[in-house]
């Protein structure tokens, strides 16, 4: 009887506790389409921020944090507007990490976000467009603006001695913005674009659009596209008619399984994903080991701070209301303040509570700028016996 | 030299893909054109029979794979391309059983037939999908290249690559064995004599004692092989993905309708005019003309009439000039 009331007791005591609060946060990313081979890990990456929070029994008095994912497609605008829609009006989720994609992106933060007044911090979406687009102060980003990518890139090319270029990107948001600012930083610092032409995912064959960037010629081809769509197509059909040899990868086209698809013609190709040397980075890789699955994935730790930054802030607001918390995230994402690395969140909600300042560093040293934006640290990457090295960081 | 790297660069990024593509393009239209001539409706399943039937291939093709069955340098997929034959011939006769065998007792003009083929198509196309699923599947093994463009450039000595790849030539010599038959077919044999009879003269056909039934099974059964055929070359050549063997249907009436539907040397020249305007009008000619003009002649532009993206485009406007201009094609088929 004695036990029999102890179990009851506990029962009521636990569930009257999730009851009362449990946070949820919705995984918004593109579990199919071109980016599905990545999304795994960055949805990984914010549940294990996520379960670490829920571990320490620290946020709001013991709330636990709940993933609630949905499907962006990276690329249908409506599927993502309609998935984002069951994720606020449904599932009720207090903030969104995602989306991926920038043109779905900007869609659901037009369409659902400022409508609900729901908060959402992208890992992943890139476009120079988002840093000026309407957002009610409700969208940040703990990606960098592909105008830093274009410049990061175009230092890259520069110090390998290239000094021309043929430039094909994929034909939406990510793509022409990336494709633009490149463009803009390559010629700016003398450098040469042969030609710069669309290209549309969901095609069987390029061999045309190869065969006029061939005709442009260039020493080499920047593919601004998505490792597992046409972006792969259009370097194995650059491969297979000689088109061109050494190809330049930006963050979309950084992915393990487009190397081993292509193999050895890859060999020497190089690019850049958005990284960092911070011990951050390596502290985030140990925990995305113990947990299974790979921390150095693109956008995986760009994933876990997003969601950190989300349940920080919600702990400095005191409040699951994303009008309250999203005023704070830049004081938490910025100096000054004690530096806060992966596997401390626990410890920073301690910070918080003792009313100490604190500096989110995480594992991709997030800083981020202007219009709530990371600031922008690269890893540069080339393609050395079948496997992605890193060069360096810039 | 300078003339030699022009030709170069000319087979390899347009004569070479260009054919390529024309021949999968001709028998795509060719087996639309034998549907029209014969049951005398435009069949818009055809680009589904076309996935249907690489499906099943793919499946055989898996499935020898894994028992340790190769074909040698040349993809395992023609082994198994007979038994996809096989599989879409019957489902097509079953789908003409069950759904078009009852529009042609009520004698349904041809527009309702065209609407039935349309439903016929939405269904082929999610049972593809079902079975198989959205996603690009690549098929192909054994050699990839006869030659490769960094062989030829220190073959020859030139400063630009041919590539030819064996599925390149594969194409263009099956297609030739699968035209040539299927002419000796309608040419020479009692049954193609009668299918052409029928298609003739229906009414003449009957009273000489032609049986409709037959005529109507071995067209489909040329149909579901032609259409077997092109899908696969298209899909081991390209990629196979349900959705842009759908897109295809565009160019292939598009060639069938300027060679003159219902004919079917036209709709060979069809699918070559179409397959070399799309990627002629598209080419930047940048690099052609300069190897092949002097050096103070070289073009500082691309010398490109339109971009890629508007290559459906070119077969659109093509389609239109046709019908504007010789409604029955060029090859006197029959008017639309």
């Amino acid at each position: 009887m004695k036990k029999l009331l102890m179990v009851t007791t506990a029962i009521y005591a636990f569930s009257g506790a999730a009851i009362a609060e449990e946070v949820k946060i919705g995984v918004l990313l593109g579990f199919t389409g071109p980016l599905e081979s990545i999304t795994p890990a960055m949805g990984a990456g914010a549940e294990l921020a996520m379960a670490e929070v829920t571990a320490s029994g620290k946020l709001m008095g013991g709330a636990t944090v709940t993933s609630v994912r949905g499907d962006s497609t990276c690329v249908d605008a409506a599927a993502a507007t309609s998935a984002a829609e069951r994720l606020v009006t449904s599932d009720k989720v207090s903030a969104i990490m995602g989306a991926d994609c920038s043109g779905v992106t900007g869609a659901i933060l037009q369409n659902v976000a400022r409508p609900n007044g729901i908060a959402m911090i992208s890992p992943s979406a890139t476009s120079p467009a988002l840093s000026t687009a309407e957002d009610d102060g409700l969208f940040f980003r703990t990606a960098p603006s592909d105008a830093r990518q274009g410049v990061v890139m175009t230092e890259v090319l520069m110090d390998r001695g290239i000094k021309n270029a043929a430039l094909t990107y994929t034909n939406n948001d990510y793509g022409k913005g990336l494709a633009d600012a490149f463009q803009a930083a390559f010629e700016a610092a003398g450098g040469t674009i042969t030609i710069s032409t669309s290209h549309d995912e969901d095609k069987a064959d390029y061999s045309s659009e190869v065969a006029s960037l061939a005709a442009a010629g260039g020493d080499i081809l920047v593919v601004a596209g998505y490792e597992a769509g046409a972006g792969r197509a259009i370097i194995q059909s650059s491969l297979d008619s000689g088109a061109f040899e050494t190809f330049v990868l930006p963050d979309g086209m950084v992915g393990q399984s487009l190397v081993d698809t292509i193999g050895a013609g890859l060999e020497g190709s190089f690019g850049q994903y958005p990284g960092t040397d911070s011990q951050g980075a390596e502290m985030f890789q140990a925990l995305a080991t113990s947990a299974g699955f790979d921390g150095t994935g693109a956008f995986a730790p760009e994933s876990y701070d997003a969601a950190a930054l989300i349940m920080l802030s919600m702990a400095a607001a005191n409040s699951t209301v994303s009008k309250d918390w999203a005023g704070k995230v830049m004081d938490i994402a910025n100096a000054p303040g004690v530096e806060i690395f992966p596997g401390e969140l626990g410890k920073a909600l301690d910070l918080i509570a003792a009313g100490t300042d604190i500096d989110y560093v995480g594992a991709t040293a997030v800083d981020l700028i202007g219009p709530g934006e990371s600031a922008g640290n690269y890893r540069e990457i080339e393609i050395k016996g079948g496997k992605i090295e890193t060069v360096r960081f810039r | 030299m300078d003339q030699l790297n022009a030709l170069i660069v000319f087979l390899n990024f347009v004569f070479v893909p260009g054919l390529t593509y024309g021949a999968q393009l001709s028998l795509g239209a060719l087996g639309v054109t034998l549907v029209y001539g014969i049951l005398r409706f435009s069949n818009f399943a055809h680009g589904d029979t076309m996935a249907f039937g690489t499906m099943v291939t793919i499946l055989f093709t898996w499935w020898f794979q894994s028992m340790g069955l190769h074909f040698g340098p040349l993809p395992t997929a023609l082994l198994a391309m007979p038994f996809g034959i096989l599989f879409t011939a019957l489902f097509v006769l079953g789908t003409d059983r069950v759904v078009y065998q009852f529009y042609r007792k009520k004698k349904s003009v041809s527009t309702i037939l065209v609407i039935v083929s349309v439903g016929v198509m939405f269904v082929m196309n999610g049972l593809t999908r079902f079975i198989i699923g959205v996603e690009n599947r690549n098929f192909e093994d054994g050699e990839r290249f006869l030659i490769t463009a960094r062989d030829f450039k220190t073959l020859t000595g030139l400063d630009e690559g041919l590539a030819i790849k064996t599925t390149q030539v594969i194409t263009v010599v099956v297609a030739i064995l699968v035209v040539a038959a299927m002419f000796w077919f309608l040419n020479r044999t009692r049954t193609g004599k009668s299918m052409r009879a029928f298609s003739d003269n229906e009414d003449l056909a009957l009273l000489s004692g032609i049986n409709p039934e037959r005529v109507v099974q071995v067209t489909w059964i040329l149909a579901a092989t032609l259409a077997t055929v092109a899908g696969v070359l298209y899909g081991l050549d390209k990629s196979f993905k349900p959705f842009t063997y759908f897109q295809l249907l565009l160019p292939i009436f598009a060639s069938a309708i300027v060679g003159g539907l219902g004919n079917p040397l036209g709709a060979i020249a069809g699918g070559f005019i179409i397959a070399f305007s799309e990627v002629m009008v598209t080419y930047a000619w940048k690099k052609v003309a300069t190897y092949a003009l002097p050096d103070s002649w070289a073009p500082d532009g691309l010398l490109q009439l339109m971009s890629t993206d508007y290559k459906f485009a070119v077969s659109f406007s093509i389609l239109i000039l046709v019908l504007l201009f010789m409604p029955t094609g060029l090859f006197k088929g029959k008017s639309v």
